[in-house]
């Protein structure tokens, strides 16, 4: 049995990831709900966003300026992939959606490795960030407490977004039936561009922001994507706040488990996995329906 | 010239072809129904002239113009509007949501309270998400939509299905008034009385072909061709 300061320390751990897999996710399964296109380049899509901080960071000091910079470069990636390929695929069988997905990842993380190599970089922790907080019960590195704070806030930006706003009404109609939302005169193709391009957006970001925790390798994704595709399982596939809670959920999962046998982290993600989709097959927050 | 024109249009469905050099026209402020079995070709009708689905030939023209071929939205952009057999209401989103993204396009749109003179039950059930809402609720949602869009032609598929007598009665006035006021519809439906009881004219659809078109009392005094072809006992 581990102690209480182990337990309490990955209980912050499993915040930290389970926020970095929501906003992950949040990406994953808006894109996956309106446009039913399940991506496979997300994994390498956040690689692309801890690379682009990588770069950026050689130009300037600020991590801010860095991120702001990053985030406007994958929005154009999200664009030009949407409309130079993806676009081609929303009528197409899931098989093919997949195998270009899964071809534009492996394009991606490849394009990485010819440019920087194959070895993993470091990203320095921005100067705000430095060093460890005292919480009283526990010392916990600063970084990783203002990431769950950004993230949190981001999180809470998307929401505004698809709850507050005419084009998240476009999105939330959408991920249930796009059809109608063009027969009441919308353009769905067009709100679909803004939901790719926001959905890579938020998976670039969740790579930048955890650059600085992490070894920056090009197939760093990977893990991660798979992953995400548990946690929108978890939290029912287009539901945006299952992917948030699933995220946390998931995070937990990997970050408890680990305090007692960390070869038994993943097990445990997808037994909790399977147990739900004996129990509740649509996921925590999904409804039966679009398929 | 006709407000809508559907000129020997030929629309199918993968392989099979449902209808065959179908030509039906509405003119300006006209109800028209669209009655047969199932499986004549009615639903199909109304989503080829939406663009739901494409003809592979004929023609669709709105005021002359030509509009086959284009997507949805921009048949919708025009003023047509469907409101499907399914009612498509969006059940994670309010009344007052599943109304405020059908106005969003809409260069005219009315406002919520005008949409709740006609239906005062949806002003009582704004809040609730569309997947509360009883059957009769979500048929007077995919109505108001339409209307909320003040939309020139409405389509609606079998408004009445599945509903309670009470309700139906109260759809039938619904949709009277708005005839009454000049408001042009195509309907298409199983109950014939109550989709007679507001409509000018009649075309009678089978297997893909009109095989009728007459004033609601051509009809009547043809049982022979009501019996025979569009399954109907009037």
């Amino acid at each position: 049995m581990p102690s209480w300061p182990v337990l309490i320390s990955q209980a912050f751990n499993g915040l930290a990831l389970g926020s970095l897999l929501a906003l992950v996710s949040s990406g994953l399964t808006i894109i996956l709900g309106t446009l039913g296109v399940l991506n496979f380049a997300h994994g390498a899509l956040f690689a692309v966003g801890a690379y682009t901080a990588f770069v950026m960071l050689q130009y300037t000091s600020s991590f801010v300026l860095a991120i702001v910079v990053g985030c406007g470069f994958m929005l154009v990636l999200g664009f030009v992939l949407e409309r130079v390929i993806i676009r081609y695929f929303y009528d197409r069988p899931h098989e093919d959606q997949i195998l270009v997905t899964y071809g534009i990842g492996i394009v991606l993380v490849e394009c990485i490795r010819a440019g920087f190599g194959g070895n993993a970089q470091r990203v320095p922790v921005p100067s705000w960030g430095q060093g460890a907080t005292q919480l009283g019960f526990l010392i916990y590195p600063t970084y990783r407490l203002q990431l769950i704070a950004i993230i949190a806030g981001l999180l809470l930006a998307l929401y505004l977004v698809l709850y507050r706003t005419s084009m998240g009404l476009v999105v939330r109609a959408g991920i249930e039936n796009p059809v109608m939302v063009g027969i009441l005169g919308i353009n769905v193709r067009r709100a679909f561009l803004l939901v790719f391009a926001i959905g890579i957006v938020a998976v670039g970001l969740a790579g930048m922001l955890y650059a600085p925790v992490v070894a920056v390798a090009p197939d760093m994704g990977a893990n991660f994507m798979a992953q995400s595709f548990v946690v929108i399982v978890l939290g029912g596939l287009g539901s945006f706040p299952g992917a948030i809670v699933g995220g946390l959920i998931a995070g937990e999962i990997i970050s408890l488990t680990s305090a007692f046998n960390s070869s038994y982290s993943e097990v445990m993600l997808y037994a909790l996995m399977a147990l739900l989709l004996v129990l509740r097959p649509q996921g925590l927050f999904g409804t039966e329906g679009r398929a | 010239m006709s407000l809508l024109e559907v000129d020997r249009i030929n629309t199918l469905y993968g392989d099979s072809h449902v209808l065959f050099d179908l030509s039906i026209r509405v003119e300006q402020g006209e109800v028209v129904a669209l009655l047969g079995r199932n499986g004549a070709g009615k639903t199909t009708t109304l989503r080829s002239i939406m663009g739901v689905l494409s003809p592979r030939d004929g023609a669709i023209r709105l005021d002359g113009k030509p509009i086959g071929g284009l997507p949805p939205s921009a048949i919708a952009a025009k003023g047509v509007q469907l409101v499907p057999e399914e009612r498509a209401i969006f059940g994670g989103l309010t009344v007052e949501e599943n109304l405020r993204i059908a106005a969003l396009t809409a260069p005219k749109a009315w406002t919520f309270d005008r949409i709740y003179e006609v239906f005062p039950r949806l002003k009582e059930r704004r809040k609730s998400a569309g997947r509360s809402l009883s059957g009769g609720e979500q048929q007077m949602l995919a109505i108001a939509r339409a209307l909320i869009r003040d939309a020139r032609i409405i389509l609606l598929d079998e408004p009445f299905e599945g509903l309670a007598p009470l309700i139906v009665r109260d759809l039938v006035a619904v949709a009277r008034d708005l005839a009454a006021e000049g408001r042009t519809m195509i309907v298409v439906e199983q109950n014939v009385a109550a989709a007679l009881s507001f409509a000018n004219r009649v075309y009678g659809l089978n297997n893909g072909h009109v095989v009728f078109e007459g004033t609601p009392a051509d009809l009547t005094a043809n049982p022979g061709m009501a019996r025979d072809f569009l399954g109907v006992a009037s």
